[in-house]
């Protein structure tokens, strides 16, 4: 039996620790209230202002689940439905008139979704098991199992499990963290409500 | 539970089969070429499949299908795979890509784009009954895609995989890589003294993976994926990510690493990456193993690649032959490794398969031929 330890609900200016709203932000640009909820969190990591909002979110939800552990061996799963589609588009619009073409490695190096995987992996330094996946919605059922199999066989004592949604200003971040005692069953009725 | 690898299928620029690419690979054919992209970037040497052969060869698959490019690429992979292992009901497609059809947003048509469409549209074109999986982790997807099909049939979600890998020769990938200046300005050298850079290519790929042991399958023994947590666009100095992941791998496989007759390696011929699996390889003490790249060959067809060098490594494991790292004259990385420079035929039973990417992301797999499987 494995148990959820704690979950991050991401979206409409508030940030739901626990199912419990622990920030919430006036500000209406997506922009602002990742900078508001990243000064909030008392760190100096600079990298932050760097990344592309997908990553920012994935940084921010990861943060407030792992501030607290000690733990290296947690592996990261991570999915959405638009891959990295915002910055995608960003990066054609950026070659797309032959006459005004300025691609940047800076915009290129977030068009790829794992990205969020590598700043999550520097940042709290997880060399560890990883893989993003790309699905319609929250696929519950193999997640639930393979989150279950890398702790099973050994090949991470921790699972952070993260739905990341950014695409043209609409956002949302669902994540919660996997392992042996919690708050909650690792059940996938508590996953969908997590996943709502 | 053991894992086995069966039929597999390549369509790329040499060929659209297995057999056909393995025989191009040993009359030492490259597919990389110039090939214009447009106006602005003008040509660049990579890897680039035949228009007009590949809508012949598509004819004979289905004459009728009006989908886009990717789509055929994938159904061309898929389809003797399909005719050869009919689909049960607990049959799953996973698809390796790492941008999908992202040809599609130069037509402004963002729904188009989208990877998990692309999945359903393919999964329904062969009549799967479960949802598909999409893996997408930059250039380590294929192998992931394998590691993760071999672990789903570990944990029963499914008793048979259909892995299927693709990614397409485009200006939004070229551009990308252009303005990293990772790009190089003649044939790539993986590995050689003289190496500039990385030659882009395309391919689809495709595997059929179960728990069934069969004659001339190949069993996937130990696999792990683990992430450098060190850059984002560049590899670690140490190869620690790739590093842990063959050690994982090794142990999970339960041999040593001098029972590793052979060394697919990721190869870019960008300086950093094949300057850091040399590090990762000798700290293993695998620096005397018969290593190659396949890059010089197809180019570097990012998600596909992993799957695609995985099937030439079980084809050289099968037929007992070392395949040389083509453009490679020189050691040109600060440790030696054992790279491969002539044809050979060797006894061959174990093999690694690596690959590393954008995002710190590396993968490690070995791949065991049973003595009863040789074929000779």
């Amino acid at each position: 039996m494995y148990a959820i330890s704690k979950f991050i609900n991401i979206s409409q200016h508030v940030v739901c620790e626990n199912g419990k709203q622990i920030f919430h932000n006036q500000e209406d640009t997506f922009a602002a209230f990742m900078k508001n909820v990243y000064k909030s969190l008392n760190i100096s990591y600079p990298k932050f202002y760097k990344m592309d909002d997908l990553c920012k979110l994935a940084f921010i939800a990861s943060e407030l689940l792992l501030q607290n552990v000690t733990e290296k061996d947690i592996a990261l799963l991570f999915s959405n439905n638009e891959a990295s589609l915002d910055t995608d588009l960003k990066h054609q619009q950026s070659i797309q008139n032959l006459e005004d073409y300025y691609p940047s490695p800076a915009v290129f190096v977030y068009t790829l979704p794992n990205i969020t995987i590598g700043e999550v992996s520097i940042r709290h330094q997880l060399k560890s098991e990883s893989a993003f996946f790309v699905a319609e919605k929250y696929q519950t059922e193999y997640l639930h199992k393979y989150a279950e199999y890398l702790l099973k066989t050994n090949k991470a004592q921790k699972v952070l499990c993260g739905w990341i949604h950014f695409l043209e200003g609409n956002y949302k971040a669902d994540f919660y963290l996997v392992e042996k005692i919690g708050i909650l069953e690792h059940s996938k009725e508590h996953i969908n409500d997590i996943i709502k | 539970m053991a894992v086995f690898i069966h039929d597999t299928n390549i369509i790329s620029p040499l060929g659209f089969s297995t057999t056909d690419n393995f025989q191009k690979i040993l009359s030492g054919k490259s597919a990389i070429e110039m090939v214009f992209i447009n106006d602005k970037i003008g040509s660049v040497y990579a890897g680039k499949i035949n228009e007009d052969l590949f809508n012949d060869h598509f004819q004979s698959i289905n004459a009728d299908f009006k989908g886009s490019r990717i789509e055929k690429l994938l159904i061309a992979a898929l389809s003797p795979i399909v005719e050869k292992n009919s689909l049960k009901n607990d049959s799953v497609l996973i698809l390796s890509t790492t941008k999908g059809n992202i040809a599609a947003l130069a037509n402004n048509d963002l729904n188009a784009a989208f990877i998990d469409q692309l999945a359903l549209n393919i999964n329904s074109y062969f009549g799967f009954k479960k949802e598909p999986i999409v893996v997408s982790n930059a250039c380590t997807s294929g192998v992931l895609a394998l590691s993760i099909a071999k672990r789903f049939i570990e944990m029963e979600q499914c008793s048979n995989a259909y892995v299927v890998a693709v990614d397409e020769l485009t200006s939004f990938v070229v551009s990308g890589f252009q303005s990293f200046q990772a790009m190089s300005n003649e044939p790539c050298k993986p590995y050689d003294a003289d190496r500039t850079g990385v030659n882009l290519g395309e391919a689809a790929v495709a595997v059929f993976v179960s728990n069934e042991d069969r004659t001339e399958s190949v069993q996937i023994l130990g696999d792990a994926n683990i992430n450098d947590a060190n850059h984002i666009s560049g590899p670690s100095r140490t190869g620690e990510g790739l590093f842990l992941s063959i050690e994982k791998a090794l142990n999970e496989a339960q041999i040593a690493s001098n029972q590793i007759d052979y060394i697919s390696a990721h190869g870019t011929a960008t300086l950093f990456n094949d300057e850091m699996e040399a590090i990762a390889f000798n700290r293993l003490n695998l620096q005397n193993v018969p290593t190659n790249s396949l890059k010089g060959y197809f180019g570097h067809t990012l998600g596909a690649s992993g799957l695609l060098e995985t099937v030439i490594t079980i084809e050289s494991l099968k037929n007992n032959v070392l395949i040389p790292s083509f453009g490679y004259q020189q050691q040109g990385t600060t440790q030696q490794i054992n790279i491969i420079t002539k044809k050979e035929s060797k006894a061959l039973k174990t093999a690694l398969k690596t690959a590393s990417g954008f995002g710190g992301s590396n993968s490690a797999m070995i791949l065991i031929k049973k003595e009863d499987h040789v074929r000779n």
